[in-house]
């Protein structure tokens, strides 16, 4: 298969409309387990990508000061059955820049497939950097997904990530994202998962609110089904002065299904200020009971009240000037 | 004369160890407004989430029939599939589900039109709401003006509402009266669980409750009278003669 046919199959794998993804003024890589099979840049966007024996290294910079109108579409994958992709990612969003990435990871056909992505991430003073990063799995499961990443967010700037799985069974998910928060900084790490089967779910988000003034939000939504387990270990620590900082965990499980959460918040300053709320259980009996009464069976409303748990798309910007 | 949609007949109800419910026999005519009225504690909401068939609320005794079938038995959702719904005295809230995919969930046209419509008729601008989600970020009043907006929406045969009034304020109470008028004219009928009289004038018929029985019914204007003279002076614990009332004797 070609590399251009191997992308394209990648991207038709997403299920979503993909027109906008092929367009000139939109930036891309296209990571095929260790081959770069496409690339496409922008001005104000720098990549340099070596191929390893198991994966790629890459160094991605956005230069000083620049904007991007459309984001920045990353798409990693591995289409056969089984594989090892490992991905190391050095990314610069140099000062004043303003970019938001898009990756999408597919592995549709997965029964053993290894995606390991080592990330270190620097955002400049004023830079705001987002990261959506939405996961396409195997109907089955049958893939290890372990994202790691060390993030430094600079005076004034603005990091925002959010995980989802649009498809498929999650299988063993092993996420750890360390944030470290300068002064007037916003940080915001959102994760929305749905476990079913014998999906296994680790979750580990960390935020040091380092500098005077900044703040940071973790947020994760989890449901979970049949066997499947999650484990949601949040940790903020607010030491900068007027630090501010909250963290939402709500889970869901039904049937034999399990969910563990242990958020830990530190303060470490007398002015600063952090907040934690932890939800774990069944479905709410009157929302589901409401449904119900809207004529939904018990398992149509149980799929609706997770559907929006999971969807819910929380306007960051507006959550932190209220947990300011 | 009125055809009778929901008969209630000698319905008994315990629930760890307590009598809520002590031989209720209704009939609720179609396409009229009936309120039941009655202090707190006589059983008014017990009544309709056991109509409902919600969790718990299993009679022990007696039968439901909606249009002539025994519902008694049957799952909360076939209830609602043949016509029969309910509306809470406080509304769920739903972290991340849009007013939109909440009123559609049950709705008999799911258009976005349809959608629009509803939260019109119940006051609300389509505009300001239809991308929100059913959380903590509205007020109850607003929640509970949305979950009408859905049962309009599924085009129900009857709607039981509770309370109707708590938590709305005088001008959304004046459209939620009106709103009622309008519904009754389509054909719905309603039953409203109420202590208020300004929500039992909205009525054709009432019941008035108290101790899990049905003590009176008929003629709102003596209903609202008797609940007037008795039952609002019996609440706040003045002593009441309601030895002549055949009901209680019972």
């Amino acid at each position: 298969m070609t590399e251009t046919n191997l992308a394209m199959e990648m991207l038709k794998s997403l299920g979503i409309n993909i027109e906008h993804l092929l367009v000139d003024n939109v930036a891309k890589i296209q990571i095929h387990q260790n081959k770069v099979i496409g690339l496409h840049l922008v001005p104000g966007l720098k990549v340099e990508a070596d191929e390893l024996s198991d994966g790629v290294e890459a160094q991605i910079i956005i230069e000083k000061g620049a904007k991007f109108e459309k984001p920045i579409h990353i798409c990693f994958g591995v289409l056969p059955e089984s594989g090892l992709q490992l991905i190391k990612l050095h990314i610069n969003a140099q000062e004043n820049s303003n970019s938001m990435i898009l990756a999408h990871c597919t592995f549709p056909n997965a029964k053993q497939v290894k995606h390991i992505m080592e990330a270190d991430i620097k955002i400049d003073a004023n830079a705001r950097y987002a990261y959506f990063e939405r996961h396409v799995h195997g109907p089955d499961g049958g893939v290890s997904v372990l994202p790691h990443a060390k993030i430094y967010v600079g005076e004034g700037a603005e990091f925002s990530t959010e995980f989802e799985l649009i498809k498929g069974s999650a299988g063993n998910i092993n996420f750890q994202y360390e944030v470290n928060a300068e002064a007037r900084s916003k940080t915001e790490m959102n994760a929305r998962i749905s476990g079913t089967k014998n999906d296994h779910i680790q979750l580990h988000e960390e935020a040091h609110l380092v500098g005077e003034y900044s703040a940071g939000v973790i947020t994760s939504h989890i449901a979970l089904k049949h066997n499947a387990e999650a484990i949601v270990e949040n940790t903020l620590v607010a030491e900068g002065p007027y630090s501010r900082g909250h963290v939402d965990c709500k889970e869901i499980v039904v049937g034999n299904s399990q969910a563990k959460a242990i958020p830990i918040v530190l303060v470490k300053h007398p002015t600063a200020h952090v907040t934690h709320e932890a939800a774990i259980g069944s479905v709410d009996i009157k929302q589901l009971v409401t449904l119900m009464a809207h004529g939904l069976t018990e398992e149509q409303s149980t799929d609706l009240i997770i559907e929006g748990l999971l969807s819910k798309k929380q306007n960051w910007q507006t959550l932190i000037e209220e947990i300011r | 004369m009125s055809k009778s949609m929901l008969t209630i007949d000698g319905l008994y109800l315990t629930i760890q160890n307590k009598a809520l419910l002590k031989g209720i026999g209704m009939d609720i005519w179609e396409g009229h407004i009936h309120a039941i009225i009655g202090p707190n504690g006589a059983g008014k909401s017990t009544l309709v989430s056991t109509i409902m068939g919600l969790p718990g609320y299993k009679p022990e005794q007696g039968k439901i029939l909606f249009l002539g079938e025994d519902i008694t038995d049957m799952p909360i959702y076939e209830r609602a599939k043949r016509g029969l719904t309910l509306a809470w005295q406080e509304p769920a809230r739903f972290e991340g589900l849009l007013v939109e995919k909440f009123i559609l969930a049950g709705a008999a046209n799911k258009s976005r039109k349809r959608a629009e419509e509803v939260l019109k008729m119940v006051g609300l601008e389509a505009d300001k709401y239809l991308n929100r989600a059913v959380d903590k970020t509205l007020s109850g009043g607003e929640r509970k003006r949305i979950e009408l907006a859905s049962i309009i929406a599924m085009e129900p045969k009857l709607i039981l509402l509770d309370e109707p009034d708590s938590g709305i304020d005088i001008d959304a109470l004046e459209k939620i009266f009106s709103l009622l008028k309008n519904l009754k004219q389509e054909g719905i009928t309603i039953v409203v669980i109420t202590h208020s009289l300004a929500v039992l004038n909205q009525a054709d018929h009432a019941f008035l409750m108290c101790c899990g029985k049905v003590l009176d019914k008929g003629n709102v204007e003596r209903i609202a009278a008797y609940f007037q003279n008795k039952c609002i002076p019996c609440t706040h614990g003045k002593v009441v003669d309601i030895s002549n009332e055949p009901t209680l004797q019972n």
